[in-house]
């Protein structure tokens, strides 16, 4: 008697726990040691396209937070459902399915994002992130972690490609968050610049460096993420 | 391991149900789809008179958009020989509608050249006329196309804007991005000194000639002379039909 208890009680708490320390792990962990770009090396391709402004790489994180997280709960909620041999495109139809319902609702609600993102929401699809989270944690997972791990890993995404949009902005294009009703003028060669480089001694050096506009700036930046985390990290490094 | 039968049901039932869910999203939104595109195409043309019109196109709002093309915009639709076309041919293409604001550059573009219509759009300001035209060309990667304001000699470019589909960023792309590439058509005459066409040219390295010369964007050549050969193409579309309008 005293020993069933002792059985059943720890798998009651396990249901019933939400946020205990394993799902607030399953968040965290790919911010920092499992992120699925400094570390993994997935999703690159879409980090180099969309990060030459803030506020589309802000637009393209909540559309792959919504994807990847709905995906993995449905593909979770399907997976014993799932014939394992076609597994892959019931996957991609589920990833295609929601990617089209947020193409369609940019569309239909803020135009301007799905002019400029178009090809890149379409792209998402294509994102091995999304495929890998289905792949490796989906199909084997109770839906509510696999929601969490679908939140947890597009938002250590979103936070790489923040933060490498904001160096290539500012550098770039001497603004931050263009496009956007709260436009900040940097630095640049005109009067409503924060910094005027015609008229400041100290900055009148200054232009804005092209070739942060370019792809190639994204792969540097996010090469130097990866030194920069790895330096503190010690866990990253792989010793062989 | 599922049986074929179980694989090919549940395959048909995902799919079913992916339809499903595509098609009535895609059919409750259709109106927002439309309306948005067609805002999006009224605000392009109009950027074309941002000068005369005296306002930032990009910070008037939708309503405004509007009310402006309803009250100061003509629309009329030519064939190539540069009259109105008749309005059975233009309900033949089978467009939303016959105004010039519904015809398709992309889908006249597949025709043969003789037979493709032509949006013109005559804008109204303060007594004056501006015509402006919509051209298609070929970038780098894909389509590039835009609109042409002249003013009533038919001759100097009141302004221009572009717009691309996929150019590369900072390069090819700054013909829309950058302000500054279409600003600099302003004022440029379509023929050269001597009275010739010759449309507006793009010369890498940077204009030499003020009259009909605009720079180049450096490495981004052939996105320029795609431009250049669009609008020689483009505008040139419309002579027929300028050249009857300055005869009368």
């Amino acid at each position: 008697m005293a020993e069933t208890t002792t059985v059943q009680e720890p798998k009651v708490k396990q249901k019933v726990e939400i946020f205990g320390k394993k799902e607030r792990r399953l968040i965290t962990d790919p911010l920092n040691d499992n992120n699925p770009i400094t570390v993994q090396v997935l999703g690159i391709c879409s980090a180099l396209a969309v990060t030459t402004l803030v506020f589309p790489s802000l637009v393209m994180t909540v559309a792959v937070i919504f994807v990847l997280a709905f995906s993995n709960l449905i593909t979770s909620l399907l997976r014993k459902g799932i014939p394992k041999q076609v597994r892959m495109i019931v996957q991609l139809v589920i990833i295609a399915t929601l990617v089209t319902v947020v193409e369609l609702t940019l569309k239909a609600f803020n135009f301007d994002v799905y002019k400029k993102l178009s090809v890149f929401i379409g792209l998402i699809i294509t994102n091995c992130i999304i495929m890998g989270r289905l792949e490796a944690f989906a199909m084997a997972n109770k839906p509510w972690k696999s929601f969490l791990d679908g939140v947890g890993n597009a938002l250590g995404y979103g936070a790489i490609l923040l933060i490498v949009a904001f160096f290539r902005e500012v550098f770039g294009k001497g603004t931050l968050f263009a496009g956007t009703g709260i436009e900040m003028k940097i630095i640049g060669p005109a009067a409503d610049y924060w910094i005027d480089t015609t008229q400041s001694a100290m900055f009148a050096w200054y232009a804005p460096n092209n070739l942060m506009v370019l792809p190639a700036a994204a792969m540097f930046i996010i090469g130097i993420l990866i030194w920069i985390q790895r330096g503190y990290n010690r866990k990253l490094v792989d010793i062989s | 391991m599922h049986s074929t039968g179980y694989v090919i049901r549940f395959i048909v039932m995902i799919t079913a149900v992916a339809a499903l869910i595509l098609a009535v999203m895609a059919t409750g939104f259709k109106e927002r789809h439309d309306r948005n595109e067609a805002l999006f195409n009224k605000r392009a043309i109009l950027s074309a008179v941002e000068g005369p019109l005296g306002q930032d196109v990009d910070n008037l709002s939708d309503e405004e958009i509007q009310q402006i093309f309803d009250q100061q915009v003509e629309q009329t639709v030519l064939n190539m020989d540069g009259e109105e076309a008749a309005m059975s041919v233009i309900e033949s293409r089978g467009y939303k509608g016959v105004k010039a604001e519904h015809i398709d550059m992309a889908k006249e573009k597949k025709r043969p050249e003789q037979q493709r219509l032509r949006p013109l759009f005559i804008f109204n300001q303060d007594g004056e006329k501006y015509y402006i035209v919509s051209v298609r060309g070929s970038g780098l990667w894909d389509e590039i196309w835009g609109n042409v304001a002249l003013e009533d000699d038919f001759e100097t470019i009141a302004g221009v804007s572009f717009d691309h589909k996929a150019e590369t960023p900072g390069l090819g792309a700054e013909i829309k991005d950058n302000p500054a590439f279409p600003a600099q058509f302003v004022g440029k005459k379509i023929y050269d000194r001597d009275g010739d066409y010759t449309a507006v040219k793009v010369v890498k390295g940077g204009a030499r000639d003020d009259w009909n010369e605009v720079d180049g964007i450096s490495g981004a050549t052939i996105t320029a002379d795609g431009v250049e050969e669009m609008l020689y193409r483009g505008i040139g579309y419309y002579r027929p039909y300028f050249n009857k309008v300055k005869d009368n």
